[in-house]
């Protein structure tokens, strides 16, 4: 989904302590997928969660990003009912979970970290209970699970034992369980955790072809996930949400503006500094170096050609990725400056 | 909805070997004592028609068969209980119906019926070979029935208590050994009691048991494994709904 498309969502509010603001806006025609409204969560004196708003709608796949501890499986434990909030309020297409939770419950499919698999079913038989476990009426649930198996590419594998599967399988029924109930939000908690990486793509596919027709909510600490198929994320730190916002806006966050270099013959740091864009240079070893140059202005190219002109010997030449660590540290500290006041 | 979970509990106990064992070893150990009170009873025929009015075959026979079904009950249901929750909260599967749109009620309800279904089929396969003496003489329904239902409900009751220790750990070992702790001094609690009408009668798994192994449906003893039932479904509920509110 293009950017501007994103950025004009009703009621996508970015801190906490917005949610005051929402009042003037307009009611939308059909209530959003999900409205969760300034959710806390308390453990003995420890604030797992706190104040974190979540909206989404229809179509959209959103990512709940951050370091282990922050609080993203704690957030989709109370979307999904399995965790009663402190405070706030969870709305599922209008209905009020926790005043409402078996009518909201049924429009919710949920994928936890470790799926709840009975092992001893076989992927048929699982399935046919969970279709029936979330109200799917009798006689559609033969069709809904052949659906669910095709969509999660399972058919072939409908009458093996779940425990003889192998975990990407096991993670595919995991996923198939959770949306074989047609449910209007998906919540997905770590769903590519621990597999190879040829199943991570599959399941990534996968995740991105449910956006069509249900709204998606998957949790990762990996940061490049999110920007495969994710249309916004929400950033979380220490249990708060520390950035909203789409991807593209991520991208620039993450886009590095530093370049890690190796070079057989290499040239005074001098040089180096005089490449344009460069801003400074810091001397890894007596053959790599790390650029550090402005955001718009990239030098790998002038680089490659100065190294050819006077033969450096260029043998390695890597932007260098910004970690998670440092996305926070960034957004953390330029809070004031580029998030919404609250 | 409650029955999709009791079904799938009836399949889950089906599945694992440990049902078909229980019901293997049962079957053997109950038949046994039938055939040993059945010698005892046609070795004793020729004396008990003397007295006026001699114990049928039924309350010979059946009777103390029900009996002992009981107590060997009393150490299968722990095992059968056990996993119950604990094994579901251990393999982080109770997500599953946490999450669906079913009432912590509802579960406990479906999970409480899957195992009550199990020790009803073991009750009507007594009940069954009972019924196998037709062959030489008339047996008394009343009695029979009495205790099909005292011994249901009996059974009821352990796994009613079984299914509330199962939702109070994460391990099924000890969800076993405390449900038959627990069961145990329910079952003897008023031994030290010579006072009939002490309190401890009242709150014994097996006095109330007594009256349905006479033939007599008490209203007082049926309420007595009815609200048993209920309470421990209810506490097995709220201990299921306190995961979800404690901090």
């Amino acid at each position: 989904m293009p950017p501007e498309l994103i950025v004009g969502l009703p009621g996508t509010f970015a801190t906490p302590g917005f949610s005051s603001a929402l009042h003037p806006d307009p009611e939308p025609v059909s209530p959003p997928v999900l409205v969760a409204r300034a959710l806390s969560r308390d453990f003995g004196l420890r604030h797992a969660v706190r104040e974190v708003s979540l909206t989404l709608a229809r179509g959209e796949v959103l990512g709940l990003l951050g370091p282990n501890g922050a609080g993203k499986t704690t957030t989709m434990q109370m979307i999904t009912g399995n965790l009663a909030p402190t405070a706030g309020e969870i709305q599922i297409c209008g209905i009020d979970l926790l005043d409402h939770p078996t009518r909201a419950k049924a429009r919710i499919g949920y994928l936890p970290e470790t799926p709840p698999l009975y092992r001893d079913l076989t992927v048929d038989e699982f399935l046919r209970l969970a279709a029936r476990l979330h109200r799917v009426p009798k006689a559609r649930v033969v069709a809904a699970v052949a659906q669910a198996q095709r969509r999660c590419g399972l058919t072939d594998m409908s009458a093996r034992r779940i425990g003889a599967l192998s975990k990407g399988y096991q993670q595919r029924v995991g996923i198939a369980q959770a949306i074989v109930h047609e449910p209007d939000l998906v919540v997905l908690d770590e769903p590519t955790v621990g597999l190879d990486p040829n199943q991570i793509r599959e399941i990534r596919t996968l995740i991105r072809e449910l956006a069509d027709d249900h709204a998606v909510i998957l949790s990762t600490h990996i940061l490049p996930e999110v920007e495969t198929v994710c249309d916004r994320v929400q950033i979380l730190h220490q249990g708060q949400v520390v950035y909203t916002d789409n991807i593209a806006a991520l991208k620039q966050y993450r886009g590095g503006h530093a370049l890690t270099i190796a070079l057989r013959r290499p040239p005074g740091v001098e040089d180096l500094k005089g490449l344009p864009g460069v801003r400074n240079v810091e001397t890894l070893s007596a053959e790599r170096f790390r650029l550090f140059h402005e955001a718009d202005t990239d030098p790998a190219e002038a680089l490659v050609r100065r190294s050819v002109e006077r033969d450096w010997g260029l043998v390695e030449l890597t932007p260098v990725e910004t970690t998670l660590e440092e996305v926070f540290v960034h957004l953390t500290q330029s809070d004031s400056a580029e998030l919404p006041a609250p | 909805m409650i029955f999709t979970i009791a079904a799938k509990e009836l399949r889950a106990l089906f599945n694992a070997p440990l049902a078909w064992v229980v019901l293997a070893v049962l079957q053997v150990i109950l038949a046994w004592i039938f055939l040993v009170s059945l010698d005892r009873y046609i070795a004793l025929q020729p004396q008990l028609v003397q007295y006026p009015n001699p114990p049928g075959v039924t309350e010979f026979i059946v009777a103390p068969m029900f009996g002992s079904g009981a107590v060997v009950l009393l150490m299968l249901v722990p095992l059968l209980s056990m996993r119950l929750i604990a094994e579901e909260r251990r393999n982080q599967t109770l997500t599953l119906l946490i999450s669906a749109p079913v009432s912590m009620t509802e579960i406990v309800i479906g999970k409480f019926l899957g195992l009550a279904l199990f020790l009803f089929a073991v009750v009507a396969l007594m009940a069954v070979m009972a019924l196998s003496l037709i062959a030489g003489g008339k047996i008394d329904f009343g009695l029979l029935a009495a205790n099909v239902i005292g011994l249901t409900l009996l059974g009821g009751a352990f796994a009613a208590i079984g299914l509330y220790i199962s939702s109070l750990t994460a391990n099924p070992v000890i969800a076993a050994v405390a449900t038959l702790a627990s069961l145990l001094v329910l079952w003897l609690v008023n031994m030290g009691a010579p006072d009939p009408g002490s309190v401890l009668h009242l709150i014994s798994l097996i006095k109330h048991y007594e009256s349905f192994a006479k033939g007599v449906i008490d209203t007082g003893d049926l309420a007595y494994y009815v609200l048993l039932i209920a309470l421990f479904l209810l506490l097995a509920a709220r201990r299921l709904d306190r995961d979800r509110l404690a901090s």
